[in-house]
C-alpha cells in the first residue's frame, strides 16, 4: 500500500472541484442558452412559480415572522443596557430587509426546493425519463431546467418581499405588544430608516439566490446515477451548494453594495 | 450493407474510462425490417441503442440512418431526425408529473406542435390500439400495472408514426401472458406502420416471436447474425448455449462460486 500523500490529496481535491465547478458553469451556460432560444414553455414556468413560490409561503412566512419577532427582543435587551431601547424598528428593518429577510428566505427555500428539484430530475434521470423527453425530441434543457430557473429567478424576490414585511411586522408585533414601544413611532422609526438601495439589495440578492437554488437543484439531480441512492446524494449535494452558494454570494453582493458606506 | 438500409452501424466503439462496452459494432438494418439484438447483460446492447439514439456518444465510427451519418449532424439536425423515431423504454420511462394521455400525445405536442385537442384525439385511437380504454388516459402513471405501462409506452412508442422504433427489452418484468400480448401488440402495429425497428432483449421467446432477423451480441461485438429460422443451427456455440440458457459453455457468467 503506497502511503497516504497529503499534498496529492489536496491537488486531487483541487482539481476535483475545479472540474466541477467547469461542469456547472457548463450547465449554466447551456440553460440560460435555452433561455433566448425558443420554444419557451411559459406553462411549466407558470408552473414552476406556483411550485416554487406558492407552495413555499408558508415557510417563507413563519421563518420570517419569529426571525422578526426574536431580532426585536434581543435589540431591545442589548439596546436597553444603553437607553437605546428606540433603535429597535430601525435596527429590525435593515437586518430583515438587508440580510435575514433575503438570506434566511433564500436557505429556506433552498432546502425546499432544490432538494426537490434534485431528487425530481435524479429520478427522471435513473427512470429514463430524460432519455425519453429527447427521443420525443424534446430538448430536456429546455423542457426542464430553463422554466425552473426562470420561475426560481422571478418567484425568489417576491417571496423575500413578503418575508420581509412579515420579518417587520414580527418585530413589529413584539415591539408594541410585549416591549410596550407606540406603535405609530415604530412604524415611523421603520419607514424613515429603510432606504429604497436596502430594498433593491434584498431584491437582487433573492434573484440571484433563485438563481443558485435552481441551478444547484437542476445540476445535481440531472446528472444523478446510481439508483435510489445517487437520488439521494443528489438532493443532499444540491442542498449543501445551494446553501454555500447563497451565503457566498450574499457576502459578495453586501461587499459590492455596501461595501464602500462608511 | 445494400443501398435500401435504413439503419446502418459501422465500427462503432465507445468505452467508458477503462471498461470497452462496444468494440466494433458493424450492423445494418434494411428499411421494414425488424431486428432483434439478443444477448446478456452488460453485453453493450443498450449502449448500441442509446448511441444510435444520440443519447451516447459513441468514441469511434459512423452510424446512418438514411444514408446520413448523424454522428456529425448538429443538435437541431439530430432532434429533427428523432422525429422519425419511436422508443419504448425497459421501464416505460412514462413522465410522472403527466396523465397517461399526455405522454401518448407528448411527442405531437412538443416535437410536432400538433394542436393539444387533436394531439388528445390520436393519444386516445393509440390508447385503444393497444387494448387500453380512453378512461385510462385521464390517469396517472403510478395508478398503472407494469403491463398496462408497457402498453402505454408503447402507444407513445407509436403515437408519431415513426419510420424507426427500438424497443429496449418489452417484455423484461411482465408475466408470460402479458409479455405475449405486448409481443403480439409489436407485431401488429410494426406492421401497420412498415416500420423499421431494432429490439434489444434477452428474451428468446419474444425475439423469435417479433423478429426478421436475429444478432447476437457479446463482449461488445456482433458474433452472430442470421434470420429468425436460423438461429437454431447457427453452428456458434455462443448462440446455442444463449438461446438454450445453459450455465455452462464459452459464455462464462462472473459468477462467484461458494
Amino acid at each position: 500500500m503506497r502511503p497516504f500523500n497529503p499534498f496529492a490529496a489536496i491537488g486531487r481535491m483541487v482539481l476535483g472541484t475545479l472540474a466541477e465547478l467547469g461542469r456547472l458553469s457548463l450547465f449554466a451556460g447551456q440553460a440560460l442558452g435555452g433561455l433566448v432560444n425558443p420554444p419557451i414553455y411559459w406553462r411549466l414556468i407558470l408552473q414552476q412559480m406556483w411550485v416554487i413560490g406558492y407552495n413555499s409561503l408558508p415557510v417563507i412566512g413563519l421563518t420570517a415572522l419569529f426571525t422578526g419577532a426574536a431580532l426585536a427582543q434581543q435589540i431591545y435587551v442589548g439596546g436597553s443596557r444603553f437607553n437605546a431601547e428606540s433603535v429597535v424598528p430601525g435596527v429590525v428593518v435593515i437586518a430583515i430587509v438587508r440580510e435575514l429577510g433575503p438570506v434566511l428566505g433564500g436557505l429556506m427555500v433552498a432546502g425546499r426546493v432544490s432538494s426537490a428539484m434534485a431528487a425530481e430530475l435524479g429520478t427522471m434521470r435513473v427512470t429514463e425519463q430524460i432519455d425519453a423527453l429527447t427521443t420525443l425530441s424534446t430538448d430536456p434543457f429546455k423542457y426542464l431546467i430553463v422554466p425552473r430557473l426562470v420561475a426560481a429567478v422571478v418567484t425568489l424576490p417576491m417571496l423575500v418581499l413578503i418575508a420581509n414585511i412579515i420579518g417587520v411586522l414580527g418585530g413589529y408585533i413584539i415591539g408594541t405588544g410585549r416591549l410596550g414601544l407606540n406603535p405609530g413611532t415604530y412604524l415611523q422609526v421603520t419607514v424613515d430608516f429603510l432606504e429604497k438601495s436596502d430594498v433593491y439589495s434584498s431584491l437582487v440578492k433573492a434573484a440571484v439566490f433563485g438563481f443558485f437554488i435552481a441551478l444547484m437543484g437542476s445540476y445535481h439531480g440531472y446528472f444523478s446515477r446510481g439508483g435510489a441512492q445517487g437520488v439521494g446524494k443528489a438532493t443532499t449535494n444540491a442542498v449543501v451548494s445551494a446553501f454555500i452558494a447563497i451565503l457566498l454570494s450574499n457576502l459578495i453582493i453586501t461587499v459590492i453594495v455596501f461595501g464602500g458606506r462608511g | 450493407m445494400s443501398g435500401l438500409d435504413k439503419i446502418v452501424l459501422k465500427d462503432v466503439h465507445k468505452s467508458f474510462g477503462p471498461k470497452t462496452v462496444l468494440k466494433s459494432i458493424n450492423l445494418a438494418v434494411p428499411a421494414g425490417q425488424s431486428l432483434v439484438v439478443i444477448g446478456g447483460s452488460g453485453t453493450g446492447k443498450s449502449v448500441m441503442l442509446k448511441s444510435v439514439l444520440g443519447l451516447i456518444k459513441p468514441d469511434a465510427g459512423e452510424i446512418m440512418i438514411d444514408g446520413e451519418n448523424v454522428l456529425t449532424m448538429s443538435r437541431s439536425e439530430r432532434r429533427e431526425v428523432l422525429t422519425r423515431f419511436g422508443m419504448l423504454f425497459q421501464g416505460a420511462a412514462l413522465f410522472d408529473s403527466l396523465p397517461v394521455w399526455e405522454n401518448v400525445a407528448f411527442g405531437l405536442i412538443q416535437g410536432k406542435g400538433m394542436d393539444r385537442k387533436e394531439a388528445q384525439d390520436i393519444a386516445i385511437e393509440k390508447l385503444r390500439r393497444v387494448g387500453l380504454s380512453p378512461d385510462v388516459g385521464n390517469l396517472s402513471p403510478s395508478e398503472l400495472s407494469g403491463g398496462m405501462q408497457k402498453r402505454v409506452g408503447l402507444a407513445r412508442a407509436i403515437a408519431a408514426e415513426p419510420e424507426i422504433i427500438f424497443f429496449d427489452e418489452p417484455t423484461t418484468g411482465l408475466d408470460p401472458i402479458m409479455a405475449d400480448v405486448i409481443n403480439d401488440l409489436i407485431v401488429e402495429c410494426v406492421k401497420d406502420l412498415g416500420a423499421t425497428t431494432i429490439s434489444i432483449t434477452h428474451d428468446m421467446a419474444s425475439a423469435r416471436k417479433i423478429a426478421d432477423r436475429i444478432a447476437m451480441i457479446y463482449h461488445g461485438e456482433i458474433i452472430w447474425e442470421g434470420t429468425r429460422d436460423e438461429i437454431d443451427r447457427s453452428g456458434n456455440d455462443y448462440v446455442d448455449q444463449f438461446i438454450h440458457g445453459r450455465a455452462h459453455g464459452p459464455i462464462q457468467m462472473e459468477v462467484l462460486k461458494p
